[in-house]
């Protein structure tokens, strides 16, 4: 079974975001990025299933700048076998992204596509849905665990309140949650054979999709700010606070 | 112009994200219909035909519907599309998991999450866990959006529109249920509790959190949260996690517990009216949030709190 395995490259997760002042947008220059958190929940959870036997080859595939290379990189220590970038400076949206996957889906063949519930940049938690049904193929999504066996994968979802456990039939879409797996750190020995992996560049534009924006951005603004209050001394004191504040 | 919301429910009774997502309905304008789609659909339709301004209920009931399969919902969603031009899901969960699917089959983007209506076709959402607001504009035919309860207020009760029933579309073919594990508690839900008592890394272990966040949030009647590093540790379930990853909230009074206030969970609770927060580390970032902080080790500052409220008469 070959599994794919969207990666996308990201602010880092420690760092705070900080709006441009012109309102076009966050600030990205010279800030740490890395592989997005669920992403590498995903890899993680593709080279298990390689390692269990489930799995014969992990291809991750990423649409986004040279620099997301790097993010590639970072897959193929884990463990991938090798990698597909689908080079573009466009900052394309879910719907596009999930056009752009089909198309590499269209060529690779694979029977899972295994990835990441959300960005945490864009927060829209819609890319595996949209593949899915571009694809036609059934989707479990926010998934906890995931089993493969007799041409189908057994998911158990998060869902509100508790878990749901479903089956779907191969080729199948997995969005990874938290709790799937905890990723691996790559190895330094690793990191160095996975410069020798294969990585393979892909012009956008060479796939024939249409990834024209839907949406246009009118800005992008700062929260409203919250200010920070009192510090009580006793927890009777807050308690007589919080009554004055009428919550109690 | 009609708007489609799409109810929220458990197949028992109607929540109040319904009433939220209505709102902001309304404030995109023209005729607000609502579809209740599940197993047992007849008491919750009843339920959202009485909520004011809503023009009529749809319902569609097959078991498929119930238990909430994207591919089921995407394909009723999808075959209703044509007399609307918004169509607007509560950000559950449930409602993550299949408008984005309805969206594809569309073939139009979705908006995820909104928190304001700027007017038909501009909304507002958060990104980058909120610490930045986006708002867009849709040149697409119709706008599929996912909208945020906690950033509007439940429209009220005092409508009666009529109810019509809706064929339900076949089951999916390659997607089947197989069980559901929905933790019965006897707390308000957390993501629409007027009090939410969260517990942190600090509490050290599950047996800790249970011995020390519960029995105060049940003093409060308060449902319980938990960090993301309190779930990732294992001390608390996942669906118990406040923040960009888990639930957001909004309640009347949130207390944060042995919580150092880390971005993603501010993503999840920063909109809440009072906020509370226990801490021994004077820096942790959330006492800037905080309306009321209290500088102690939560094993000391706890016990007090409960008699501080015993003798406060709760």
């Amino acid at each position: 079974m070959k599994v794919l395995v969207p990666v996308k490259r990201v602010i880092d997760y420690n760092v705070k975001a900080r709006v441009k002042a012109d309102q076009t947008g966050v600030d990205l220059a010279n800030v740490k990025m890395s592989m997005n958190p669920f992403c590498e929940i995903a890899v993680e959870e593709a080279v298990r299933l390689k390692e269990k036997g489930a799995a014969t080859e992990v291809v991750a595939v990423s649409v986004g700048p040279t620099q997301a290379q790097e993010t590639l990189r970072t897959a193929l220590a884990m463990g991938a076998d090798r990698a597909i970038l689908v080079q573009t400076d466009q900052d394309l949206e879910p719907l596009a992204v999930a056009k752009v996957l089909k198309a590499v889906i269209a060529e690779e063949n694979p029977e899972l596509v295994l990835m990441g519930k959300q960005a945490i940049d864009g927060d829209n938690n819609a890319v595996g849905q949209m593949l899915s049904a571009l694809l036609d193929w059934p989707q479990a999504t926010f998934a906890s665990e995931v089993a493969i066996g007799g041409g189908k994968a057994t998911v158990t979802r998060e869902v509100d309140g508790g878990l749901q456990t479903i089956d779907v039939s191969l080729p199948a879409v997995v969005t990874a949650d938290l709790r799937l797996n905890e990723p691996r750190y790559a190895s330094l020995p690793n990191i160095m054979k996975a410069k020798k992996k294969p990585l393979d560049v892909k012009e956008l534009g060479s796939l024939g999709v249409d990834t024209a924006p839907r949406l246009k951005v009118v800005k992008v603004t700062e929260p409203a700010k919250r200010q920070a209050g009192i510090k009580v001394e006793t927890a009777a004191d807050l308690v007589s606070n919080l009554k004055t504040a009428g919550v109690l | 112009m009609a708007v489609l919301v799409i109810a929220d429910h458990d197949n028992a009774t109607l929540k109040d994200n319904t009433h939220k997502v209505v709102t902001a309905a309304q404030a995109i304008g023209g005729d607000v219909d609502v579809l209740v789609a599940g197993s047992n659909t007849a008491a919750i339709a009843a339920e959202a035909a009485k909520i004011a301004g809503v023009r009529k209920v749809l319902t569609a009931e097959s078991a498929e519907l119930g238990q909430g399969l994207a591919e089921a919902m995407a394909d009723l969603v999808v075959g209703l599309a044509g007399g609307y031009d918004h169509i607007l899901t509560p950000a559950t969960s449930q409602g993550k998991n299949f408008s984005p699917r309805i969206a594809a089959k569309l073939d139009v983007a979705q908006i995820s999450d909104v928190t304001e209506v700027v007017s038909a076709d501009t909304f507002t959402h958060p990104i980058y866990a909120g610490n930045a607001m986006e708002t867009v504009q849709s040149g697409d035919a119709k706008k599929v959006l996912t909208v945020r309860p906690t950033a509007f207020k439940a429209a009220a009760d005092g409508g009666s529109a009529s109810v019509e029933s809706v064929a339900a579309p076949a089951a999916p073919a390659k997607t089947k249920f197989v069980d559901q594990k929905i933790v019965k508690s006897a707390r308000p839900e957390l993501g629409g509790a007027k009090i939410v008592v969260s517990g942190g890394r600090a509490m050290g272990s599950a047996e800790e959190f249970q011995k020390v966040i519960e029995p105060l949030a049940d003093k409060l009647g308060a449902a319980v949260g938990a960090s993301r590093a309190a779930v990732d540790a294992g001390y608390a379930p996942n669906d118990y996690q406040v923040g960009q990853t888990g639930k957001v909230v909004a309640p009347e009074l949130y207390v944060a517990i042995g919580i150092s206030g880390a971005i993603q969970h501010l993503a999840g609770m920063k909109d809440s009216k009072v906020i509370v927060a226990i801490n021994k580390d004077a820096d942790a970032p959330i006492f800037q949030v905080a309306d009321f902080g209290l500088v102690a080790d939560y094993k000391a500052a706890v016990p007090e709190l409960m008699s501080a409220l015993t003798a406060a008469g709760k």
